[in-house]
């Protein structure tokens, strides 16, 4: 039996969490607080200016943005949407821009030149394409349904649009993978090599393996910077946190209810994002004495 | 095509123990314009402990690096057991299978324990079953002193320790010739003669082994054959006992009054 990687021993060397005293216990919610208090301050201003012009046959700002904080979070009753699709989308679109950027990523040093340049022109393309243009162009290329055997698949519009936020999220992928393998020092590769290793072998058993941990901050950063992209499908007709925020304010007609109603999508997104920044931040330290 | 013309199996095994291990003819190598080695020639014999010197910069490692194709030639011949190392249609990994290498920094898997970097090779290019594998590294990672090791990180070892985790990695692949790539030369002094005691027991083993160095006593005491290069050459070689007391060639003579 192949032994168990051992947990953290007093022999190892200490990681730089260690050393300032930095770790996911010691979250300081400071910016949390900050944020939290902007927020309320929002509200209750915009509460008092609607205090001074009407009439008082309005319900409070509280009042209403408890009212529809429901539909915002979860989407209208027996559908799903709301922040929770902004959620899933982001969480599908992270899992096919991260198989994608791999297979993209590798394809960049492969050892056929036709492979190694299509890679890098496709990852080119992406990386420097904006995200609503891209978005816009799925939706418009591809088909509401695709038959296939005889069977016809619906192509949903906020599956499209997942697809379509993937493709710039492929190319930043494929950039990270191409940088941490040529981060791995080539006497890796040597030593492998000597040990008759096929480069197979040595790409996935000894180069990628230590790639994994070099490659998880960015990787995290790439997600919370998707999730917050994640709002631009509002604009291409899907029931998506941002939508629904927009519709609510639609049904109540009060303009003094835009930045709290606005005001409560930011926090969700800060309160959703800002611990994975942090946690990126820590892993990002953690991982950067051990390399 | 007439079967007498094409090569067989039994032609290319058709090297025998008596017939140089490593046979280099004329090997030229250019890295862009500058050229490393210009045309070096030499045979290692089987058990035979070979060892180069020469200033740095002089191509010896690029000569150890030719022999298992780390590096390609430009021209000439290296026959390693009588097959050509310098061939388009080469078995890249049947050659290094039967020819180890340990390098100046170690080189070891990082993410893998001292066990795991042993044992991956066996198990991965062999294709032998892990346990008779383990048992085999726990033998070899005992072998260079280093029991109670088998479960540490290559970053919790000293330089000597990860070296001596390197040299077993190489001969758990059981090969036919060790090639050390100045393997000391990166250690502090008190650690470079735990490495070298292995080493020698090595050789004392009858492993073929071909060391760059610039340890010029080890060389003396364990080489069978000394060869001096300078500048992509071999300037002059010979016994160990008549090489460092007879030197004839002005510039190993001026090397070895620096470094003796």
């Amino acid at each position: 039996m192949s032994p168990q990687r051992p947990q953290a021993t007093p022999s190892m060397p200490a990681p730089a969490m260690g050393e300032s005293g930095y770790s996911a216990a010691t979250f300081t919610p400071r910016a949390l607080v900050i944020v939290f208090g902007a927020f309320l301050l929002l509200v209750a201003g915009s509460e008092a200016y609607a205090q001074m012009r009407t009439t008082g046959t309005d319900k409070s700002i509280v009042e209403t943005l408890i009212r529809w904080t429901p539909l915002i979070l979860f989407g209208p009753a027996g559908e799903f949407g709301g922040f929770a699709l902004n959620i899933a989308v982001s969480f599908l679109a992270m899992a096919i821009g991260t198989v994608a950027g791999v297979v993209l990523g590798l394809g960049q040093i492969s050892l056929s030149p036709a492979v190694r340049r299509l890679s890098w022109a496709v990852t080119q393309f992406f990386r420097n394409s904006p995200w609503l243009v891209l978005l816009f162009f799925v939706m418009l290329l591809t088909p509401f349904q695709i038959k296939l055997l005889g069977f016809t698949i619906p192509l949903p519009a906020w599956l499209k649009a997942t697809f379509g936020l993937s493709l710039p999220v492929m190319a930043n992928i494929a950039e990270i993978v191409r940088g941490s393998i040529n981060s791995i020092p080539t006497s890796q590769w040597e030593s492998a090599e000597s040990l008759a290793f096929t480069r197979t072998q040595t790409l996935w058993r000894i180069i990628l393996p230590q790639c994994v941990k070099r490659m998880t901050p960015p990787w995290m950063n790439w997600y919370a910077i998707l999730t917050m992209a994640t709002p631009l499908i509002s604009i291409v007709g899907v029931n998506d946190a941002m939508t629904l925020a927009q519709d609510a304010l639609a049904a109540e007609q009060r303009t003094d209810l835009l930045m709290p109603m606005y005001g409560l999508l930011l926090l969700f997104f800060f309160l959703y994002c800002y611990p994975i920044a942090r946690w990126t931040l820590y892993l990002e330290r953690k991982y950067a004495v051990k390399g | 095509m007439s079967p007498m013309n094409a090569p067989t199996a039994s032609t290319l095994a058709s090297w025998t123990p008596d017939q140089p291990i490593v046979a280099m003819r004329d090997v030229c190598k250019s890295f862009g314009s500058v050229e490393v080695l210009k045309g070096i020639t030499f045979d290692v014999r089987k058990g035979e402990v070979v060892c180069v010197i020469g200033p740095s910069g002089s191509g010896k490692s690029t000569l150890l690096r030719c022999i298992n194709a780390l590096v390609p030639i430009n021209s000439g011949s290296i026959k390693v057991e009588g097959q050509e190392v310098h061939d388009a249609k080469l078995d890249k990994l049947a050659l290094r299978k039967k020819v180890g290498m340990v390098f100046q920094s170690y080189n070891l898997f990082p993410h893998k324990t001292a066990l795991e970097n042993v044992m991956m090779a066996p198990v991965l290019v062999l294709k032998r079953p892990p346990a008779e594998v383990e048992a085999d590294a726990r033998r070899l990672i005992a072998k260079v002193r280093l029991q109670g090791k088998e479960n540490a990180y290559p970053g919790e070892l000293s330089g000597g320790q990860q070296q001596r985790v390197a040299i077993a990695r190489s001969l758990a692949m059981q090969p036919d010739i060790m090639l050390f790539d100045e393997v000391t030369a990166a250690l502090d002094p008190e650690t470079v003669k735990e490495v070298l005691v292995t080493i020698r027991e090595l050789a004392e083993d009858g492993m073929t082994c071909m060391l760059v160095t610039h340890e010029m006593g080890f060389a003396r005491e364990i080489g069978d054959h000394i060869y001096f290069t300078d500048r992509g050459v071999i300037v002059e070689h010979g016994p160990p006992a008549t090489f460092f007391s007879e030197a004839r060639d002005p510039r190993t003579r001026a090397f070895l009054s620096q470094i003796l």
